[in-house]
């Protein structure tokens, strides 16, 4: 037991809510809290991004600590793009004894989408194996080499991503195995738009019998308009927007509700789906959004 | 083969304006089959300098030559009278050629006039592309002999990630998912079970690493004299 809330919540077989907190692009604590404030009580837990999109922000595990004095869990997101496994294990140690205790590993989006594409990546190791050493650095109580940890563990809540949209499609589900096999306690998805094809990979996933072996959270993200779903559809590698959303967006007289609208469609839709533990909300810089989309979906109030 | 591209001419007028004698020496190896640094490209170099010189009204001899390998002490030991008799040489080998000309006329000055690119092989004529990283750890008998380490921009060895989208990675639409394309393969060849288990983490101290890399291999070596 890493001892989160998250955790709490989903072993008790409750619906989990999770949110998403981008830090700013600056060294203000004020931003954090004020994103912080707008999620308080409303998700279990909220992910701190790790540089997303490769562009610098302030760090995970500071943005995530600013949280915990705001009272939000953080889920600390780490990838594998900026530090090599010294670096990662430093930071979980020191995340850890900052007091988080959910993780989520990911390999990282590319330097070239960021501010710095002419950045050296580092990729010493990729998502399956930073599950592997996050497991060995709590459970395992060693460091990745194989040395033992004297003294506090860094035991986490381990989370993974995964992208059922992405391709080949058939490998995906066997990709999640790995995955759950590398050390995956959760698993956050890609946002979903196209509810038939993540039915299509979650009956894949119950075939393999790992919705009992992982809590999967469905990643859903409110569009507010009919053009931000158009650039997501076009721009966004391994993201799925079907046209029938982006032409229910474009006839809405307010954008904003209906792309609010559709996002409380699908998570209802997500709720019935069996193997489904919960949802991971994205509001991209519209952190307000997830009060109403949690309130409209009947998720609270929150355990 | 090693592959490379020469350096914008502007550069190498740049590097080269300060000498009035210089030498060209071109390579019969990689880059001539790459059309980058062999006999033709270093007599159309040696053109161009000569014409900026012109251009820029300074006094400039230049003179080509070519080793068959400059990657071979035996290769270039040939070329020390002309060598001696320049202000510089302008070397169209790759990087290892350019070091060991530098190494065999010290404290001659060498020029690179390559970029030198990666480890590869031409798809088509004009077109070259990277298969190998050089990583010290060949990895190819599990992935269905496509390299990861050169063809996945993560360099992954749990793929394929989250932006792979109809066979491309997510970096550039004309870059092909290698974790794609390792997944295809071994799906013809009924091994997929070589990536549905963990890879661990790579050691990588046999890749870029520790300062230089060396072989050592005692069943060569010629034995000196105490």
């Amino acid at each position: 037991m890493a001892g989160s809330n998250l955790e709490k919540v989903l072993k008790s077989g409750q619906f989990a809510v999770t949110g998403e907190l981008g830090p700013p692009k600056n060294a203000d604590p004020e931003i954090v809290r004020k994103k912080a404030a707008l999620l308080k009580g409303v998700v279990d837990a909220v992910n701190i991004t790790d540089c997303q999109t490769a562009i610098v922000r302030m760090s995970s595990i500071a943005a995530g600590t600013i949280a915990m004095q705001e009272g939000v869990e953080p889920v600390i997101q780490m990838t594998c793009r900026d530090r090599n496994r010294i670096g990662m294990q430093s930071d979980l140690l020191g995340a850890h004894a900052l007091g988080a205790r959910n993780l989520l590993c990911l390999t990282g989006d590319h330097q070239k989408f960021g501010n710095h594409p002419q950045s050296k990546n580092v990729f010493d190791l990729d998502s399956m194996q930073l599950l592997d050493l996050a497991r060995d650095l709590g459970q395992g109580a060693r460091f990745q080499c194989g040395e033992e940890i004297e003294g506090a563990a860094a035991d986490f809540f381990i989370g993974a991503a995964a992208n059922p949209f992405a391709d080949p499609f058939e490998f995906r589900a066997l990709r999640l195995a790995k995955k759950v096999a590398a050390g995956a306690n959760f698993i956050q998805t890609q946002i979903i738009y196209n509810l038939p094809k993540f039915k299509e990979w979650m009956s894949a996933v119950r075939d393999l019998g790992l919705h009992e072996k992982v809590y999967i959270l469905g990643g859903v993200t409110p569009l507010k308009s009919a053009g931000m779903g158009r650039y997501m559809q076009k721009n966004v590698p391994g993201l799925d927007v079907p046209d029938e959303l982006i032409d229910r967006l474009k006839g809405a007289g307010d954008p904003q509700q209906e792309g609010i609208n559709i996002c409380v469609d699908i998570i209802n839709e997500l709720k019935e789906v069996e193997g489904v533990s919960g949802v991971h909300i994205m509001a991209i810089e519209w952190e307000e959004a997830v009060a109403t989309i949690a309130e409209r979906a009947g998720l609270l109030p929150r355990p | 083969m090693i592959i490379a591209e020469q350096k914008p001419v502007k550069e190498i007028i740049e590097l080269t304006k300060e000498h009035k004698k210089l030498l060209v020496v071109g390579c019969g190896s990689c880059v001539t089959i790459c059309f980058a640094g062999g006999e033709r490209e270093t007599r159309t170099l040696a053109s161009a300098l000569s014409l900026a010189a012109g251009r820029e009204k300074r006094k400039l001899k230049i003179e080509t030559d070519m080793a068959l390998r400059q990657c071979e002490w035996e290769f270039i030991d040939g070329l020390a009278e002309k060598v001696d008799a320049v202000d510089a040489v302008v070397s169209t080998a790759c990087g290892v050629g350019v070091q060991l000309m530098a190494e065999r006329f010290a404290p001659k000055l060498v020029l690179p006039g390559l970029n030198t690119s990666f480890m590869g092989l031409p798809v088509e004529q004009g077109v070259w592309v990277e298969n190998c990283g050089g990583c010290g750890h060949c990895v190819l008998a599990y992935t269905g002999g496509i390299c990861p380490i050169a063809r996945c921009a993560k360099s992954m060895l749990n793929g394929p990630c989250g932006g792979s989208q109809d066979g491309k990675c997510e970096v550039a639409a004309d870059i092909d998912c290698a974790w794609h394309e390792i997944y295809v393969r071994l799906k013809s060849q009924d091994r997929l079970e070589l990536i549905t288990e963990l890879k661990p983490a790579k050691d990588w101290s046999s890749s870029r690493d520790g300062g230089q890399r060396k072989i050592v291999r005692d069943d060569l070596k010629i034995p000196r004299p105490e």
